[in-house]
């Protein structure tokens, strides 16, 4: 069901700074908040985010609880070659969703 | 509305209410329901057919003879004509479609019907909104028109526009209907809060959308 809306540059010169933004659809619940009925709604957050560039990981990150939902996390990398960027995020279940965007250097 | 909120809202890819306007454009194409139709096999590109429809709702129904405000022909449309189950106000699918539908008319001007059936709703909306209510004894106009650019509290109080629906709010943590908002202030004067759907809320929302017109639609707009 989640989706996200990712931004990496389509174009750009070898060895130029390149800044990705990432904005991932997740409730991000706490567990920490009771619901209507007064049990705690069951944790559900995105635990890990990675993104790897042609294989090597740029950027990985590690969530808690206190992460807003709708999680937007921006980095930079330095653009090498033209290839792949893969970005997974990982939930406290275990269910990962991936997304893939690719980029072109000149 | 600081200079971070407004900065989120404009980035189209920090912008969380824009997830949801991705959800309503796959939903706008997926067949559902007994007809197995989309909204896309009667509607077509939505860019192009619902480019300015957010901007003149609430409107008025002929099939109740009563007015309607946007979600409410989305509910209608997926109910009767698409033969679906007509989806929860407030629920995701509901706010999806309608983020995508108003978002549409993203930067055009609020310009309410001149259809004179639709008149007294809108008296009724501007007489609810001077009158006192609740445990507070407060009206909407004692915040937003007499106070407007004040704070309660350490909120800015706004002038109660309604562009930027549905909004994403940082406080709800999602996106939410402009009826919801009634329903956030409703509470905070310890009034009875007014249902979704209901006279009372289409009614409010025909005036503040009279009261806005010639303002830009900014949904999905985000709010603190
Ligand atoms: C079977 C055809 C059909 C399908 C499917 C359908 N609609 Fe409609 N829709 C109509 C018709 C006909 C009207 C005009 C109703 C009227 O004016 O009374 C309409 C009106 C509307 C309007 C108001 C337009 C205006 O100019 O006032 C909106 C918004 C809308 N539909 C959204 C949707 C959405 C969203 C979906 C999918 C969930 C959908 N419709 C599915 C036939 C359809
Ligand atoms: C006691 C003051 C107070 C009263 C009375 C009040 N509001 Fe509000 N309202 C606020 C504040 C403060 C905010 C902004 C909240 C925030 O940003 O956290 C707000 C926000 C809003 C907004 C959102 C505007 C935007 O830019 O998205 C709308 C619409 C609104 N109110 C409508 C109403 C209506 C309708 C009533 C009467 C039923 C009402 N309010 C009564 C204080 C009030």
């Amino acid at each position: 069901m989640a989706r996200a809306l990712i931004n990496v540059p389509a174009k750009s010169k070898r060895g130029e700074i390149i800044e990705i933004k990432t904005l991932m659809s997740h409730p991000m619940e706490t567990g920490f908040r009771p619901g209507m009925d007064g049990q705690l709604i069951p944790r559900d957050i995105i635990e890990k985010f990675v993104c790897t560039y042609n294989g090597e990981v740029v950027f990985s990150a590690q969530l808690y609880p206190a992460i807003t939902a709708n999680p937007f996390i921006s980095f930079t990398t330095i653009a090498t070659d033209s290839g792949t960027l893969v970005f997974s995020w990982t939930d406290n279940k275990g269910d990962m969703q991936v997304q893939t965007a690719s980029i072109q250097v000149e | 509305m600081g200079p971070d909120t407004q900065a989120m809202q404009k980035d189209d890819l920090a912008n969380p209410g824009m997830l949801s306007v991705l959800e309503g454009d796959a939903l706008w194409k997926a067949p559902v329901g007994a007809s197995q139709k989309s909204c896309a096999s009667c509607h077509g590109d939505a860019p192009q057919t619902m480019k300015g429809v957010a901007a003149r709702y609430p409107a008025f129904d002929e099939a109740t003879q009563a007015p309607i405000d946007l979600a409410g022909r989305i509910i209608q449309c997926r109910a009767e004509r698409q033969g679906a189950a007509p989806p929860q106000r407030e629920g995701r699918e509901l706010l999806a479609l309608t983020s995508y539908v108003a978002h549409q008319s993203r930067d055009l001007a609020i310009a309410p019907p001149q259809d004179s059936r639709l008149a007294s709703a809108r008296a009724q909306g501007a007489a609810l909104y001077s009158t006192r209510m609740g445990q507070l004894n407060f009206s909407c106009a004692q915040c937003h028109d007499d106070n407007a650019g004040g704070h309660l509290g350490a909120a800015p109080i706004p002038q109660a526009h309604p562009t930027g629906y549905p909004i994403y709010r940082l406080e709800w943590q999602a996106l939410g209907s402009l009826q919801r908002r009634f329903r956030n202030c409703l509470s905070g004067m310890r009034a009875e809060p007014i249902s979704a759907g209901s006279a009372d809320a289409i009614a409010l929302e025909l005036f503040l959308m009279d009261r806005a017109a010639g303002m830009k639609i900014e949904t999905p707009a985000v709010r603190p």
